[in-house]
């Protein structure tokens, strides 16, 4: 895949659930370039999830596009989904599965034989330092290790793109700071890109890029000092808060 | 798409259930006990005031336990139908729903994948429902142990499909009492898994006429029929037919643009 094609993007894309809310999207657009770490910033409440279910194909958008690596998916659907891999905002392990049982089982649903998935297992617990794990129930894992072993799920088949729902809720610090680090050198070390959605602002770093959502509208979209540039403030929290009129976490 | 691809995740869908099932071994326990008191309870009790004539396909008379085993298989199946719908609910509250929907193979091929590993779960249980009731002298005829397998796979199928689809319409797992008390009481006892139509039309028209258009019965039917080593042709039909209505039904419920599946996020997601 070129570096040329984006990883990711959304032209125009309208959703409303129905009801007297109106959109819970409104003529949202931006762009994840290939092996960048971008940011979708915003409260809660701001659209963030609802975006990212109509990326994941849990909704289709009223209107709009979406791209993954080149391919729409409304068009080609499967084609995008296998260019993707999704870490949820909840977990969303089988508890009474070891770790090997529960990234054996996503492999399987990604369409991996069975030699490439047990050695791409076996690589990414080791990346993970899960290795000393594999054997045990989920259930007796804590909440760090549970969403490295998401995070591991989600790198099986490769993907060009990582799309995460606020991965660090209920992780302690140090449990954050770690995965933050992991996935920034994700993009780094192997180009993919990810697409972090966060109320967390500290998460995102002066090289990263960041999307700005507010009552389901992008705000603001760019690389971090161009943001900052544009807003006149001297952080992202201050980006931020003159950019959508709200304080952030 | 390839047939490797979609046999991967057809193996990944089955072995979790399995797994899952083997994992729960309450939950095998509380699906074996359950027809076991309505044989060796309820129908020793039954006996006495209820005599079954000779009905098709039974050639001679019959004692009420050898009528009831049909019935106890297919209320084996349709527990496990309901389970397997409290699974997608709570699947779907704690989100691992969407791990089986972002996988890049078709959802329609997913779902069907997922109510056959539930029938498989279902089947392995009414197998042993039949052992420990032939242990306990209530016996069918060997070429039924084998000829029952596809009314049980196609009725497992069937009950699957009517838990996939309430699973698209309960929007938590707390509503899930509900379906106990509307949908598989009524489903059960307006049938014919426990008293013969015939019998039924006796005292009500009306509930002979509810009784002989509920699919249930007719996978009842289709059970009893396969335990003789005889096809239900009648049967069959309704079975099927039900078949292919609800899975199309759950299909659309989580089709991303026709469903509910938008409807019902809008609950939980901001």
């Amino acid at each position: 895949m070129s570096t040329d094609v984006p990883s990711l993007e959304v032209e125009g894309v309208r959703f409303g659930y129905g009801g007297a809310k109106g959109f819970a999207l409104q003529d949202v657009g931006f762009t994840v370039p290939a092996g960048s770490f971008t940011g979708l910033l915003g409260v809660n409440g701001a659209g963030k999830s609802t975006l990212l279910g109509v990326l994941t194909r849990l909704f289709e958008p009223t209107a709009g596009t979406v791209r993954v690596c080149g391919h729409a998916l409304a068009d080609r659907p499967l084609r995008a989904l296998a260019a993707m891999g999704v870490v949820f905002q909840q977990p969303t392990l089988d508890l009474d599965l070891t770790v090997r049982q529960n990234l054996s089982y996503a492999a399987g649903l990604r369409g991996m034989a069975r030699r490439d998935a047990d050695a791409r297992i076996a690589g990414l617990l080791e990346r993970f330092a899960l290795a000393d794990r594999a054997g045990a129930k989920v259930r007796l894992l804590n909440g760090g290790h549970r969403r490295r072993v998401e995070l591991a799920r989600a790198l099986l088949h490769r993907p060009r793109l990582l799309i995460l729902d606020e991965p660090t809720v209920g992780l302690d610090l140090p449990s954050r700071r770690a995965l933050v680090e992991h996935v920034h050198a994700l993009c780094r070390e192997e180009g993919v890109a990810a697409l972090w959605a966060t109320h967390l602002i500290d998460e995102v770093r002066d090289g990263d890029r960041a999307v700005l959502i507010d009552h389901g509208r992008v705000v603001a979209e760019g690389a971090v000092p161009e943001l900052l540039a544009h807003s006149g403030a001297a952080s992202l929290e201050g980006a931020f808060q003159a950019l959508t009129g709200r304080a952030a976490a | 798409m390839s047939l490797a691809l979609h046999g991967r995740a057809l193996n990944a869908v089955v072995r979790r259930e399995l797994l899952r099932f083997v994992g729960q071994r309450g939950r095998f326990v509380s699906a074996l006990v359950r027809p076991l008191v309505w044989l060796l309870v309820f129908a020793a009790g039954f006996r006495a005031a209820l005599g079954v004539s000779v009905q098709p396909p039974y050639e001679t008379y019959i004692t009420y336990e050898t009528y009831i085993v049909p019935g106890l298989l297919a209320m084996v199946l349709l527990f496990n139908g309901m389970q397997s719908s409290l699974s997608m609910v709570y699947d779907r509250e704690m989100g691992s729903m969407r791990l089986l929907l972002i996988s890049p193979v078709r959802r329609e091929f997913l779902l069907a994948a997922k109510l056959l590993a539930g029938a498989a779960v279902g089947i392995l249980q009414c197998y042993a429902f039949l052992a420990v009731a032939a242990l306990s002298g209530v016996t069918v005829p060997p070429i039924g142990w084998l000829a029952v397998l596809p009314a049980l796979l196609l009725a497992g199928l069937m009950l699957g499909a009517v838990g996939m689809l309430l699973s698209s319409t309960i929007r938590q797992l707390e509503n899930f009492a509900g379906v106990m008390n509307f949908v598989i009481f009524p489903t059960f006892f307006l049938s014919s898994a426990l008293y013969p139509l015939w019998k039924m039309r006796e005292s009500s028209e009306l509930l002979w006429m509810i009784c002989s258009a509920n699919p249930f019965t007719h996978a009842v039917e289709l059970i009893r029929f396969a335990l003789h080593g005889q096809v239900g042709w009648e049967a069959l039909g309704w079975v099927a037919g039900a078949t292919l209505l609800f899975l199309g039904a759950s299909f659309r419920a989580y089709d991303p643009g026709k469903g509910l599946m938008a409807r019902k996020a809008g609950a939980g997601e901001a």
